[in-house]
């Protein structure tokens, strides 16, 4: 029989992933691009498990929310990563060096 | 029908920008004045509609809990029109010389109005992360509106993931506080901690993602990586939108969230912002004296400034909840005048974003060097100017608290700060530059930015009304 504890830690488990993944990565930015759209999924099954158990629907309300605006915001880092490789022909994490101190 | 009538400052805003983006899309090059004048337009007719709502002593809550209208929420909705105003005045002609005299600029700005207008009257956790979401959306899009320039590309993309990455953890807080109390309206988030009791382990843990958000927002150390290089990568007119406006839109968060929604959780999140403070004032004022570009100075102080505000938030107190308001907005002032200097002394292909580019500006434009001067005295916080008594109000409520320990550390870290301020006077009065160019500007930056600096020379002498105003609209 599933709980909600079985659905928070697959939650907890994809957040945790996602957030790893950006610190590790060192490599390609759309990889960066993935990892949030996975910690807001990871987000949404949180709500959806919660909605549920509470027997409220403003959980819910909230994912499809949550939804729309990751689409947005992938829509705005793809087109900031279209002017990062335009402007300096790569798209590796460590390239975006010259600002620091 | 619900009643509407609280939130028509920002459906009229919505409905403007629409104008102003199809009006934009008919308009040739040489016409671009036109969109620059319905922006503006727009933002007065925003501030006049503000300006009539009807807010009474008890708040009126709309849109099924999700909208909230008070006292507070209309005066700062009023501030923060009016310094996107003049942030769009200041950018004219900073766009203009460097090609970037598009509509997009303006449209985006509105709509970052919009979403800081939302936040300011949020009651939800999800209209304040809708809110929040149109801010930041806007301002990633601005940040790389530059398209020709590789490191405002690459401070978008730094901007942006950090930002995204911050929403994600707030979000996550958010479904935590959702889960422990059932309900996403502040004030039964507040009442059902209330009822089962503060100190619970899972309430801790969304409060501790809650708060990294909102310190995210604010650029708090030890999630302020990303303030440094946006500053100094984005276009300066679009450094002076994001140093001023989502400041308040940051203040106005973590008063709805942290006080109004998880208050019963104050002895979890108090010591936390404590750290916070302590960090973004040693952190802020020591690394700006190594900077030598001035919007990286800037953004570190503007760290050491948001490390005041905390400071403020903490006290617990109505008094530190007043400082903290009165600071932003004279924080505000203060950066909108500071990066509107950097843009007065920039001219096509010339950013004047290096300290010595301000060296003997006394020679070259006395007035200027004098607003500058102004500006930098109430930066460091000396009397008469207004920076002074936004400090002092703080280090009253500090000490009304009985955090004596969090004011000397406070006055310490302001007295090495005043090194880095001090030495930019010391650079335009006392050194010789090899640019002998006086700074040239249209009229209306001019007079603008003179009264910027002015008014923090009026403030500094008259304060009270100012924190009047404070205190009757955060009872």
């Amino acid at each position: 029989m599933l709980t909600l504890t079985h659905f928070l830690t697959l939650s907890a488990i994809l957040f945790s992933i996602s957030i790893a993944g950006i610190f590790i990565n060192r490599k390609n930015m759309i990889l960066l691009l993935m990892c949030i759209e996975l910690m807001l999924l990871a987000v949404n099954f949180n709500f959806i498990a919660l909605s549920r158990y509470l027997d409220d629907i403003a959980g819910q309300v909230f994912v499809f929310f949550v939804l729309t605006v990751a689409a947005a915001e992938a829509a705005i880092g793809l087109a900031i990563l279209v002017i990062v490789f335009r402007t300096r022909q790569s798209i590796n994490v460590q390239d975006l060096d010259s600002l620091k101190g | 029908m619900p009643d509407v009538s609280p939130a028509f400052a920002e459906i009229f805003l919505a409905v403007g920008i629409c104008v102003v983006l199809i009006t934009d899309l008919f308009l040739p090059q040489a016409r671009r004045d036109i969109t620059y004048v319905l922006a503006l337009l727009c933002l007065v007719g925003t501030a006049w509609i503000s300006s009539t709502i009807e807010v009474g002593s008890s708040p009126t809550v709309r849109f099924s809990g999700l909208f909230i209208a008070d006292p507070l929420s209309q005066f700062l909705k009023i501030f923060v029109i009016a310094i996107v105003g003049v942030a769009f005045v200041y950018s004219r002609e900073y766009l203009r010389e460097r090609d970037l005299y598009k509509g997009e600029y303006y449209v985006l700005g509105l709509f970052a109005l919009l979403g800081i207008m939302v936040m300011i009257s949020a009651f939800s956790m999800l209209t304040m992360y809708l809110g929040l979401e149109m801010l930041s959306l806007a301002l990633y899009a601005m940040v790389a509106f530059d398209r020709e320039s590789p490191i405002a590309a690459e401070a978008a993309m730094k901007y942006f993931v950090l930002g995204a990455i911050a929403s994600g953890i707030l979000l996550y807080g958010m479904s935590i506080i959702y889960g422990v109390t059932g309900s996403l309206q502040l004030d039964q988030v507040a009442a059902n901690l209330m009822a089962s009791g503060p100190g619970q382990w899972s309430a801790g843990l969304g409060v501790v993602f809650i708060l990294v958000g909102v310190a995210f927002k604010f650029g708090a150390v030890p999630f302020h990586m990303w303030l440094p290089d946006v500053y100094q990568g984005a276009p300066t007119s679009v450094t002076l939108f994001i140093g001023t406006a989502p400041k308040i839109a940051a203040f106005a968060m973590a008063i709805r969230l942290l006080v109004e929604g998880l208050g019963p959780e104050a002895a979890t999140w108090q010591p936390m912002l404590t750290v916070l403070a302590v960090l973004s004032l040693a952190v802020g004022n020591i690394l700006a004296i190594a900077q030598t570009n001035i919007k990286r100075m800037l953004a570190y102080s503007a760290i050491a400034h948001v490390g005041f505000i905390l400071l403020g938030l903490l006290a617990g107190n109505e008094a530190g909840r007043e400082a903290a308001l009165f600071y932003t907005l004279i924080y505000v002032i203060m950066a909108a005048g500071a990066f509107g200097m950097v843009i007065l002394m920039s001219r096509a292909g010339f950013e004047a974003d290096r300290l010595d580019d301000y060296k003997g500006l006394n020679a070259r434009s006395p007035w200027f060097a004098g607003i500058m001067l102004v500006l930098m005295f109430s930066l460091t916080g000396l009397p008469p100017f207004a920076g002074f008594f936004a400090k002092w109000s703080i280090l009253a409520a500090l000490v009304d608290a009985d955090k004596i320990w969090l004011a000397a550390l406070a006055v310490l870290f302001s007295v090495i700060g005043a090194f880095y301020y001090l030495r930019v006077v010391r650079l335009m009065y006392f050194d010789q530059g090899l640019d002998r160019t006086a700074p040239e500007a249209g009229l209306d930056l001019r007079i603008l930015l003179s009264l910027n600096g002015l008014a923090l020379l009026a403030l500094g002498l008259f304060p009270d009304w100012l924190l009047r105003i404070c205190t009757a609209v955060m009872a």
